[in-house]
């Protein structure tokens, strides 16, 4: 099966020139016939496991730090600022 | 010798019997970067100001009277290690001008025990990779042989430690890109329980697979070092809360110990030479009086599909926050190997193929981590080579991104089950290292450190140096 | 053919907790100077990771408790995972498919039960100010030149999700809704709950469906009958905006569906000096947010103790407390609801209450005096408010005779105010208690005043 390389590519915010999704397309879709060799398992019933710690429950205390990054520090390594704020091209399409 | 050839023991027993400073191990280490640098490519960054001034410090802090663990030991990260003040870029060309604003937890340790931060070092960008070609800052090579690769991702941390510009050098191993680097460079590798050391502060790859370790020269310096990083962390919710052993005990030997060596693991597609070479590591430690048992891991064959499905999935995530607005150049600044595997894992999540790929994938881990739990009940630890064939050339498997996936089908396992393994070097190949892994339960290191000492005290391979 | 509304709704608080969801930034954000309270982990630097807030977690499950939600024993957070600049990570931490609360329900006044499928958690993005929101911005600059400004002083402030059946049929019963929960919100002291500040945001989701002839909608409709396209609403910043905007909607789907046209499954925004709605559609296709569990925050596991004891500490609901200020006080339902609005106040009456009670005064009496002269609880301690009371309130005896002569003067100087009463104008009795009471002075008991009074005229 083929992966829809283009889309898939919007989805991740990544812009492919003609030549690189031609390219991807055939390297994604090696892979992908590769994956499907977990289709011979069979997992009925077995839980997902997505920790291995075992870990529960784990928080902390609503406590405030002191300031950890002076707003210098925080725009520190940024190309476009403004009055300390972060500046980017104007937003046009809403969430 | 030369001061940048000491193991951390040696170097420490130097140190504390005055026989020379910390200054000196640093000049020795720089000299060598300095001389070899260019040729092995193995650090992005070298900190000479910032080095020679700890090492003064530290001198100074010794004079005093001050004991700390690492203290004037020139040590070197992989640059996904953030050092606050000192540029670090994962070998990425997106963040080629990124100066961190924090330390890493790990890196904030390593330097309260005193250790010289030289510099920051080469990798795959993103630790995508097993050979350390993926990197935007051209590839490192191998030490023992510059035509053939390193291994990766860690791949620079590997060269360095063995080109002998540092003392010991930091990893990450998600698939294995700490092990497989270590067994190509003769050193001992270790990847610890996921957990046991913080990720706070180090580039995340896969967020529930990315273990923190390191390379040393010897089993020894491996105890030490974890001793050090190791610990729960406020900053890094899956730390658990277990103490840190002074892993000292790494001297009991093997005799009475029960050694698992999974059938699987030498199916066909193992290299001879490997298997040669690892069937004389098992006679070894039955000399040594451990006992070697047959085991089975049943879903290995699965794993790296799982792997790769579960990695890819976190990584196309974990980059998301790369869009050169708060930091960094913008996402056309990916290589194509963090293109592929952002888009794989996008793919991987989306809408109407998680449950095929990303629950399945899930489903097989269970499976995997059963294996071992199964295998652990009969045994002590595991053995198995690290890589199904020795060191290749530069730019033999490149081409082949699948090819060059296969290469981690022995380590990524550990990363799946979420266990700690331990690469030690295991012989040579036609002059290039061959290394073996030794694997235990979650929390096991000790029993890794003691198996692996013995097995390195009766063989001695760590003597052995490249010619530079 | 007529339409019924289907509304449902989807509001947003933000919890006044000390820090951060997920890291130990404040989250005091009102007003700061911008990009001072970050850190590594709410700016998304590389590296950071986060560390879940014990309290957030706690106020979350309060507010499901407060509304009748089962706490399921297991709970996770999830990412879901979109692009946009005011998200640092690149991904929300949230949660999807095991949330803190589930199946709540509230009641309306008129009797409806509101159900509440969902109550979760969550951080919130970075503030946007584009470009237009900015003060003396001269028109000169080029379009090309549009941008707009980052602060990340609200990424990472704990929110909480509030998620209803669409069981809403008409605007009001939004409103209504909206006032209760944020009453019940404040009572429960975890958020301000403002509208006006944004720490309560509201998106309902609209759409009509086909109504046959009984008007009378039973909850749930069934699923084939939920219409099949649903428009949500943002940008709705305060409880006029509310009605306004629903109604519109509902009106701007009306004549679509009459012209014959399937309105567009869509979000849209209030426009409030245009007084509509404006499709906010983008070229992109529907988000797919690709939820996977979130490695870096292990599970959360509640067990019943834990649960009971979360509730204990809840106290008296906003209506538990109105039935009781009726019951126990004998106030009218006016008067107690007024009193019971915010618990500041209902909490200051009980205490003024329990005062004046050692001292035999009626709660009624504070009651009236709370509410109609306005007293500053902030500054008048209840035993003082009592001192007062006792100072007005109690009622001087008054000598039969010298009432008698007083009844007498007033008669006579009010012949006219007498004539209407006999003639059956209530108000002019009104009118000659209080002539009565001024002359004698406040302090006298009206009712005995109004007794004598019509006895005297009988």
């Amino acid at each position: 099966m083929k992966i829809n390389v283009s889309h898939v590519a919007k989805l991740a915010n990544l812009t492919l020139s003609a030549a690189e999704e031609k390219k991807f397309e055939e390297q994604l879709s090696d892979i992908l016939s590769y994956i499907e060799k977990l289709n011979e398992v069979d997992t009925k019933n077995v839980e997902p496991t997505s920790q291995v710690t075992g870990l529960e429950n784990v928080t902390r205390e609503d406590i405030v730090k002191d300031c950890e990054l002076a707003q210098e520090e925080a725009l520190s390594n940024s190309k476009s600022t403004q009055n300390g704020l972060f500046k980017v091209k104007a937003i046009l399409d809403s969430k | 010798m030369d001061l940048n050839q000491l193991t951390i023991a040696e170097a420490l027993e130097g140190l504390r019997g005055k026989k020379f400073s910390s200054v000196d191990i640093a000049k020795a280490c720089l000299e060598q970067i300095r001389k070899h640098n260019e040729d092995i490519n193995a650090f992005i960054t070298v900190d000479e100001k910032g080095a020679l001034e700890q090492a003064e410090s530290a001198d100074k802090q010794r004079a005093n009277g001050e004991e700390l663990p690492f203290l004037g030991i020139p040590i070197a990260l992989k640059d996904i290690f953030l050092t606050k003040g000192l540029k670090t870029t994962a070998a990425s060309k997106v963040l080629e001008n990124y100066i961190p604003q924090y330390d890493a937890t790990v890196v904030a340790k390593l330097k309260d025990a005193g250790a010289i931060i030289i510099g920051k070092i080469n990798c795959d960008a993103w630790a995508h990779g097993s050979s350390g070609e993926n990197s935007d800052f051209g590839p490192t090579k191998n030490p023992w042989s510059k035509e053939h690769v390193p291994g990766g991702s860690s791949s620079g941390s590997a060269a360095a430690l063995a080109a002998d510009m540092c003392l010991a050098s930091t990893g990450t191993d998600t698939g294995g890109s700490i092990r497989l680097p270590a067994s190509f460079n003769n050193l001992v590798g270790l990847k610890p329980t996921y957990g046991r050391v913080s990720r706070y502060g180090i580039i995340a790859m896969a967020s529930s697979l990315d273990s923190i370790g390191h390379f040393t020269k010897t089993v020894e310096d491996s105890a030490l070092l974890l001793s050090v990083t190791a610990g729960s962390d406020p900053h890094d919710a899956t730390t658990p809360d277990k103490t840190v052993s002074n892993y000292s005990k790494i001297e009991n030997g093997v005799k009475g110990l029960k050694i698992g060596v999974p059938k699987e693991y030498f199916a066909s597609g193992l290299d001879s030479e490997i298997k040669e070479k690892t069937e004389a590591v098992i006679k070894k430690l039955e000399e040594l009086g451990a006992e070697v048992v047959d085991i089975s891991l049943p879903n290995t064959q699965y794993a790296i599909a799982a792997y790769y499905i579960i990695m890819s999935s976190e990584v196309s995530s974990n980059l998301a926050r790369y869009d050169g607005i708060r930091f960094g150049n913008d996402r056309s600044f990916f290589g194509d190997e963090a293109k592929r595997r952002i888009m794989f894992g996008t793919f991987t999540l989306s809408a109407g193929y998680y449950d095929a790929y990303y629950k399945k994938a899930m489903q097989v881990r269970t499976l995997i981590k059963q294996d071992f739990e199964k295998a652990f009940e009969k045994v002590d630890a595991i053995i198995s080579p690290v890589s199904p064939t020795a060191p290749w050339k530069l730019g033999e498997k490149v081409n082949d991104p699948l090819k060059m996936y296969l290469s981690d089908i022995f380590t990524v396992t550990a990363n799946l089950a979420g266990i700690p393994s331990l690469a030690v070097p295991a012989g040579f190949s036609n002059g290039l290292p061959i290394g073996i892994q030794i694997m235990g339960t979650q929390f096991s290191e000790e029993k890794l450190f003691q198996v692996g000492y013995a097995f390195e005290q009766a063989t001695e391979y760590y003597k052995h140096t490249p010619k530079l | 053919m007529k339409y019924a509304p289907i509304i449902g709704l989807e509001v947003h608080v933000e919890l006044r907790t000390k820090s951060k969801m997920f890291c130990g930034c404040s989250a005091d954000y009102f007003g700061k100077e911008p990009n001072t309270h970050v850190c590594p982990v709410c700016l998304g630097l590389p590296g950071a990771l986060p560390a879940p807030n014990k309290t957030a977690i706690e106020w979350c499950i309060k507010i499901g408790l407060a509304l009748n939600c089962d706490i399921p024993p297991f709970s996770k957070f999830d990412r879901k995972n979109y692009f946009y600049p005011d998200l640092p990570k690149g991904y929300q931490i949230s949660q999807y498919d095991k949330p803190f609360c589930v199946n709540g329900s509230i009641r309306l006044s008129n009797g409806k039960m509101v159900g509440i499928r969902r109550v979760h958690m969550e951080e919130d993005t970075a503030k946007l100010i584009h470009q237009s929101q900015i003060p003396n911005l001269k028109s000169q600059i080029s379009k090309s030149e549009k941008y707009s400004l980052i602060d990340f002083n609200r990424s990472g402030v704990p929110l909480v999700e509030i998620v209803t059946e669409p069981d809403f049929e008409t605007a009001k019963e939004v409103v209504e809704y909206l006032k209760k929960l944020q009453q019940i919100v404040r009572y429960l002291e975890v958020s301000n709950a403002d509208m006006e500040k944004g720490d309560m945001r509201l998106e309902p989701n609209i759409s009509l469906r086909e109504m046959n002839t009984t008007s009378k909608q039973t909850l749930p409709i069934p699923n084939d009958q939920l219409p099949n396209y649903k428009v949500e609403v943002k940008n709705i910043n305060s409880f006029s905006f509310v009605e306004r905007a629903i109604n519109f909607e509902i009106n701007r789907q009306t004549e679509l569906l009459n012209k014959g046209e399937m309105p567009v499954q869509e979000t849209r925004g209030w426009d409030d000096r245009k007084r509509k709605t404006i499709s906010q559609r983008t070229k992109e296709e529907a988000h797919d947010y690709r939820y996977f569990p979130e490695p870096d925050i292990p599970p959360l596991a509640f067990n019943k103790s834990q649960i009971s004891n979360l509730k204990s500490q809840i106290g008296e609901l906003p209506e538990k407390k109105l039935e009781r200020f009726q019951t126990e006080y004998k106030l009218s339902f006016y008067d107690s609801e007024i009193l019971t609005r915010e618990k500041a106040l209902a909490d200051y009456f009980e205490e003024v209450a329990r005062v004046g009670n050692e001292h035999g005064i009626n709660p009624k009496q504070i009651a009236n005096l709370i509410i109609n002269k306005k007293v500053d609880i902030e500054t008048i301690l209840p035993a003082k408010l009592v001192e007062m009371v006792l100072k007005l309130g109690k009622t001087e005896e008054v000598g039969a005779a010298d009432l008698n002569k007083t009844l007498m003067e007033v008669f006579s100087e009010n012949k006219k105010a007498v004539e209407e009463y006999k003639n059956g104008k209530e108000q002019a009795l009104q009118f000659l208690i209080g002539q009565v009471v001024r002359k004698i002075g406040e302090k006298v008991d009206h009712n005995l005043v109004k007794n004598a009074i019509l006895d005297r005229l009988k």
